[in-house]
């Protein structure tokens, strides 16, 4: 009988199928908002969670300066040496590698081709606490580092914009006036933290020093934290040392930053979860809209089907099955909405993903949900009508005009 | 009359309202249908027969008095059950034809079937046997509206048979219609009476209609005047 209900109620939304399609145009919307939302929403929080990873787990970085820039007012905090770098790896517990930063920019030239890059001078502990391997070649020796010779580490982008394909490690070119061989070539990694962080080249310390910036200060420490360590304590370590070594006492600000990439993730991770929430709630309110016009329509249709209805009753069917009759119409209805948003979801955010840049995530759990949330609905919406539909009178139901 | 009759009104009044506003439509009916009879209702509008029918056909019940129904007492059964009732053993054919618009003639000939749970297969072999016993085999995928109004009371005629009522209640099955169809009509019920024995229950105001009855039952005033037995052949 079940069945037969469902034949009568998919026969009925054929006969009406311009108003069918109108009645569950609401549902079709609400729910290819709510999947659009949570699919994009779940992309942008596993690309920052990317990003966040690729620039190396359990880092501290360590700036001079409050904030982010050089800090505003007061006189200009001093730049690190390597005297600090050699402090904080010898003196603090729970440090895998401590890799001091320099950097200059400039463009870098081989033969025809040209391309304005950044220029890292740092130690071998970089790539220990960036985990980041090389695609060929080797990184600096320890002579190398102690005399600050020209060879370099390049990155992928540089990499394509200067050799093009061929091959690069034992190549040479030119950044600025300083010549330098090509030792190692680094993996890809993409985007992070809003930079292409494959556009890079990486040379010795003392290279970068001495080349580029003629002095010896050190404009940022990354201290990688031994994963069997608390990052917050060997932070604090860090700032109990760096705040000795630079004679700040008391209540004295400190005149360097230290930064937690842990923390920044949990930051970024947590207010995308909440924008996933906001719009998802707001996709389902439309949700709600949509059931309501369901109701709606089903109640005219009620009315315009009265004399169907007495017709029905009059032929001997009870009040249950009229009850069934109209109820199943509009879970068969808001399922096929459902259904339809699904779809329209899928295309949507295989079309937008790229745009916003965010991965394709299917999630099936939200798509699942969404679809019986669009059945309960029809079930929600639909049970008014259909009562109103079986307590019809069938002698009334029958003289309506 | 030799067995019981299947149809039996006994005091039956029907009073629609309550307090001063009430309106008393029938004021105790006696009546005895026996089965396989022809009967014709007539009576001026008001006179009580439309409530009567309804009565009859299960669609409602007396506010006072008995309706016996194949020995069942209808007044004493549940909305539900009348409808159960109805699905087995009565057919209804109305005035406005009360086809379900834009169904073609077979689904509206399978629909009480379907509500009895019979199988496709069963329900199509039914529902074309009983379009072909009024005629209308070939135009089963005919909906409605591509329909004249003798054919479409014909479908109706046709889904009322499709599960072999025992009683057939007709509502001024001719009254929409021009008199030369109102006659092939009639034909019709009187050929299933006839041969079927389906007991026919017939709502006219038509005198030419109603001589095609065997029995004749005049409503005046929400009361039975007169029944006269054996008037046609």
């Amino acid at each position: 009988m079940f069945l037969t209900t469902i034949v009568l109620a998919i026969r009925e939304i054929r006969r009406h199928l311009l108003r069918s399609f109108l009645t569950i145009l609401g549902i079709v919307i609400g729910v290819a908002a709510v999947v659009t939302m949570v699919t994009l929403g779940n992309g942008a929080t596993a690309a920052v969670q990317k990003q966040i990873s690729s620039l190396g787990a359990n880092i501290l970085q360590i700036r001079p300066g409050q904030g982010f820039g050089r800090g505003g007012g007061g006189p200009q905090a001093p730049d690190f040496d390597m005297a600090d770098v050699e402090a904080i790896q010898e003196q603090v517990a729970g440090v895998k590698a401590v890799a001091p930063q320099a950097q200059a920019s400039g463009v870098a030239v081989r033969n025809a081709a040209n391309w304005s890059t950044t220029v890292n001078g740092t130690t071998s502990a970089f790539f220990t606490a960036q985990q980041w391997t090389l695609s060929g070649g080797r990184i600096f020796t320890p002579a190398e580092e102690q005399a600050g010779k020209a060879v370099c580490i390049i990155g992928s982008t540089v990499q394509q914009n200067l050799f093009r394909g061929e091959q690069a490690v034992g190549e040479r070119f030119r950044i600025r006036d300083v010549s330098c061989e090509v030792i190692g070539t680094l993996t890809a990694r993409g985007q992070g933290a809003g930079a292409d962080q494959d556009d890079t080249v990486i040379m010795p310390i003392k290279a970068v020093q001495r080349r580029f910036s003629g002095n010896r200060n050190i404009r940022n420490i990354m201290v990688a934290v031994d994963d069997s360590y608390e990052s917050a304590s060997v932070q604090s370590a860090i700032q109990a040392l760096l705040r000795e070594r630079r004679k700040i006492t008391g209540a004295k600000q400190d005149d360097f930053n230290i930064f937690d990439t842990a923390q920044i993730s949990e930051t970024l991770q947590g207010s995308t979860r909440i924008m996933t929430a906001v719009m998802g709630a707001v996709a389902a309110v439309s949700l709600l809209v949509g059931g309501i016009g369901i109701m709606n329509i089903m109640l005219v249709s009620v009315t315009e089907r009265t004399r169907e209805i007495g017709i029905r009753l009059a032929i001997g069917a009870v009040a249950r099955e009229v009850l069934l009759q109209f109820l199943v119409e509009a879970v068969v209805l808001a399922s096929l909405g459902g259904l339809i948003g699904l779809l329209l979801a899928l295309v949507a955010t295989i079309l937008l993903a790229p745009v916003i840049q965010v991965p394709f995530l299917f999630d099936p759990r939200i798509n699942l949900i969404a679809f019986a949330f669009s059945a309960a609905i029809g079930i929600v919406f639909g049970y008014f009508p259909a009562r109103r539909a079986a307590s019809l009178n069938p002698i009334d139901a029958l003289r309506h005009e | 009359m030799a067995s019981e009759p299947i149809i039996a009104l006994r005091g039956v009044t029907k009073t629609f309202g309550s307090g001063p506003a009430a309106f008393q439509a029938l004021k105790g009916i006696d009546l005895d249908v026996a089965e396989s009879d022809f009967v014709a209702v007539m009576g001026a509008s008001g006179s009580g027969k439309s409530t009567t029918m309804n009565i009859l056909g299960c669609l409602d019940v007396p506010t006072a008095g008995s309706y016996r129904f194949k020995g069942v007492q209808v007044e004493r059964l549940d909305r539900d059950q009348r409808a159960l009732l109805r699905r087995r053993y009565l057919g209804f054919v109305f005035q406005g034809f009360n086809l379900l618009a834009r169904t073609d003639a077979l689904e509206n000939v399978e629909l009480p079937l379907l509500y009895r749970g019979e199988e496709k297969a069963a329900r199509r072999t039914a529902a074309m046997a009983a379009l072909a016993k009024v005629g209308l085999a070939d135009w089963w995928d005919h909906t409605p509206a591509e329909l004249s109004g003798g054919q479409q009371q014909r479908v109706a005629i046709a889904r009322a048979l499709v599960t072999n009522p025992d009683v057939l209640l007709a509502d001024e099955p001719t009254g929409n219609l021009d008199s030369t169809t109102s006659l092939e009509i009639m034909d019709l019920l009187t050929g299933l009476n006839r041969d079927l024995g389906i007991t026919i229950l017939m709502v006219t105001h038509e005198p030419s209609m109603a001589a095609f009855a065997r029995t004749l039952v005049h409503f005046k005033d929400g009361l039975v005047e007169k029944v006269e037995e054996g008037v046609a052949a």
